[in-house]
């Protein structure tokens, strides 16, 4: 089942890093929205650093929906969706290579902007770990329940549109843990950061755990 | 066909199929092939009746029927951003098979040299059918499920299809195809099964010994 | 009770033509009874609510406090109904029944009118009591957001046209991710701002008054009384709607049989 997943995993980033679609569409998106954060916040140094946390994590999520969206759509461009399938492969298989591919975009996603947050809204970094061991339970957390709604919504025919009403409501408690724990990590309020994580790690385990078991009945018939 | 979900593609099937036939459906376009054949392939449910793959029951072991199963539908199931060998290899891996097995496939369907590393999303389209061909023949299926495996493609790739279905029932699997080409399937000698509004009849009812694929579908709400 | 085969009229094979039944007609009167009793008793009989402390200040909500009778049974009616919709979610995924799945889906839509007039009711009444239209630091207020707009989410996936068993398992497995994700959600809006408006325990601590007790309890009375009537007209128009789709189905069969030119199905179709 093991070597399934990395099968799923290997074969997602691959086509991710053929096509480009995240560095050459999702990225430029996800930096706008930032840039667009800084215009309605009227150049106001101190506040953009002090909702910095907030901003990166709505950019992020915003970013998500494109890249789990994205991540359906290959399956289903041509069939292999019915293949996989066909294949035999574990459903829990699928699943968790699945999350795997897109939690590791976005945690690509993450760095960068991390790094257009720090520079473009004058963040320092106070607390390396708190911030790497959160950003990594988010990812995890928003690509474990997006994977599980992208199937959801899979080959309903409009996707795009219902990706986002069903899986931004869910994905609110990782936006409150995940911009607590950032406060934390930046410095700007003294939010007990790793107490947060706690949410944001249970929240990758509950949907990995619900996704795993109802994924197979999720791809029937897709 | 926007009314998915509403309207029956199938309305009556009553099918036996002898294990190594080779079965031409005949019939007009929308009359419930592609239908049949996805329910054979375990893809879609019955709404009623019962049915038997491989000795599995499409109503509760419809993943045993899947893995032994191949089906070439309009679509091909590949990534249009991999390679034909990554394309290959990645279902070939899938279904437990190794490299020696992806490049005997990929010779078969001659999609060697540079054809072997072209992206998918550059193939024409009879090259992309072949490819797709290649992705099913590692699997080494017991019940071949051809939809359509002529339409849209040039002479070589035609020529191709043939041989594929020829090798597959010599090597004692089932071959069941809807074409248009009837002549082409004819030097094969088919069993031809009509499908007139979603209606299953066999034209040339044969003994069967030990039914080997077999559907009994009332009704199957799905568009073709 | 919920077999909508009590009236019939002989239009399609013992179809009742509507939704109603002797039943219904009494709980339907019976709700319109109980509401006119309740705006009496919470106009006429409830005083407002005023209290004097120590320092001699006049506190309390008053006249306020009338909307209560509105929006706590709003909100009690707004959790059955969600509740109702995860039980019968995983009761289709146990059983497959349309049956469970039209009671998902009555009861779904249900929660969601509750659950949009108790924030509504809330925010009005939150004005002249808490000074604001809206608190985020609010536990239940953000909470029950969240769940009316995952409902509004499950009832967009319901109004898809899609299979009907496809639909019916994803929304199944939407409710039941919905109704942990309340749970997940209520638990990280607490730790997030570790204060609340809304008074936790305004009927335990006995500091409310008996009429408004009284009323309150009958407010509760009469809005499961709506709520039965509701559920049993919605359940019964998802039940004429499938009846609807399954002749056109056997209508689109025959046509089918038609095409290939055989009378009678082979297997019998009921």
């Amino acid at each position: 089942m093991f070597r399934d997943a990395w099968l799923i995993v290997g074969k997602d980033l691959r086509i991710e890093m053929r096509s480009r679609v995240g560095l050459n569409q999702i990225v430029p998106f996800a930096v706008t929205v930032l840039v667009l954060f800084a215009f309605a916040l009227d150049t106001d140094q101190e506040a953009l650093r002090t909702y910095a946390p907030g901003l990166f994590w709505v950019t992020v999520l915003l970013a998500a929906l494109l890249a789990i969206g994205r991540s359906f759509a290959v399956d289903l461009a041509d069939g292999a969706a019915d293949r996989l399938l066909l294949s035999g492969i574990d459903p829990i298989a699928v699943f968790g290579g699945k999350a795997v591919a897109i939690a590791v975009q976005l945690v690509v996603l993450e760095v960068l902007l991390g790094a257009g947050v720090v520079l473009l809204f004058d963040v320092t970094v106070h607390r390396y770990g708190l911030l790497v061991c959160a950003g990594l339970a988010a990812a995890a957390g928003v690509a474990t329940a997006g994977t599980l709604y992208g199937a959801l919504v899979a080959g309903l025919g409009v996707r795009e549109t219902l990706l986002p009403v069903l899986l931004l409501p869910v994905v609110a408690p990782v936006l409150i843990g995940a911009t607590r724990a950032f406060q934390d990590a930046f410095g700007v309020a003294g939010a007990e950061g790793w107490a947060w994580l706690g949410l944001l790690a249970g929240f990758a385990a509950i949907y990995g755990v619900f996704g795993a078991l109802s994924y197979g009945a999720l791809l029937e018939e897709a | 066909m926007t009314l998915l979900g509403r309207f029956p593609a199938l309305a009556g099937v009553d099918l036996d199929i002898t294990p190594g036939e080779i079965v031409l459906l005949k019939g007009p376009n929308g009359a419930g092939k592609t239908t049949l054949l996805r329910l054979c392939a375990g893809l879609c449910s019955l709404s009623t009746g019962q049915g038997w793959v491989l000795g599995h029951d499409l109503n509760s072991e419809r993943r045993m029927v899947r893995r032994r199963v191949a089906l070439l539908g309009h679509r091909t199931g590949l990534y249009d951003d991999l390679t034909v060998t990554e394309n290959v290899a990645f279902w070939a891996r899938a279904a437990g098979a190794d490299s020696t097995d992806v490049y005997e496939a990929l010779e078969r369907l001659s999609l060697t040299g540079r054809l072997a590393d072209t992206r998918v999303g550059r193939l024409s389209a009879g090259q992309r059918r072949r490819a797709s061909i290649a992705s099913l023949v590692v699997r080494r299926p017991e019940l071949w499920l051809l939809d359509e495996p002529h339409a849209g493609l040039d002479q070589q790739s035609r020529d191709t299809v043939d041989t594929l279905v020829r090798g597959a029932a010599t090597a004692g699997a089932t071959v069941v195809l809807a074409t248009h080409e009837l002549e082409r399937i004819a030097v094969l000698e088919p069993r031809v099964v009509s499908v007139v509004g979603g209606v299953v009849r066999a034209d040339d009812p044969t003994d069967s010994q030990g039914p080997d694929a077999s559907s009994d579908a009332e009704d199957d709400r799905r568009v073709s | 009770m919920t077999t909508a085969a009590t009236e019939s009229t002989g239009i399609g094979d013992g179809i009742p033509a509507t939704t109603s039944s002797k039943a219904t007609k009494v709980l339907g009167w019976l709700t319109l009874a109980g509401f006119a009793v309740l705006v009496a008793l919470a106009f006429a009989w409830v005083p407002e609510d005023t209290r004097i402390t120590e320092q001699g200040d006049v506190v309390g909500q008053f006249d306020a406090v009338r909307l209560m009778f509105v929006h706590v049974p709003s909100a009690i009616l707004a959790y059955t109904g969600f509740g109702l919709t995860f039980l019968a979610s995983l009761a289709y995924l146990r059983w497959r029944t349309d049956w469970w799945d039209m009671m998902a889906h009555a009861s779904a839509e249900i929660g969601v009118l509750f659950g949009g007039l108790t924030l509504v009711t809330g925010s009005i009444w939150g004005r002249p009591t808490w000074q604001t239209w809206w608190e985020w630091g609010d536990v239940r207020l953000v909470t029950t957001l969240v769940m009316v707009l995952v409902f509004i989410g499950y009832l967009a996936v319901r109004r898809i046209p899609a299979d009907v068993a496809v639909k019916a398992r994803r929304s199944a497995v939407i409710a039941l991710v919905g109704a942990v994700n309340i749970v997940i959600v209520n638990r990280s809006v607490d730790w997030w701002e570790n204060r609340t408006l809304h008074q936790q325990s305004t009927l335990i601590a006995r500091k409310i008054r008996d009429e408004t007790l009284f009323t309150l309890s009958f407010s509760f009375a009469v809005g499961m009384v709506l709520f039965a009537w509701l559920l049993l007209h919605r359940f019964r128009t998802a039940y004429l709607q499938s009846q609807i789709e399954e002749l056109e189905v056997n209508e689109a069969l025959a046509e089918r049989r038609a095409e290939a030119g055989i009378s009678e199905s082979p297997g019998g179709r009921p």
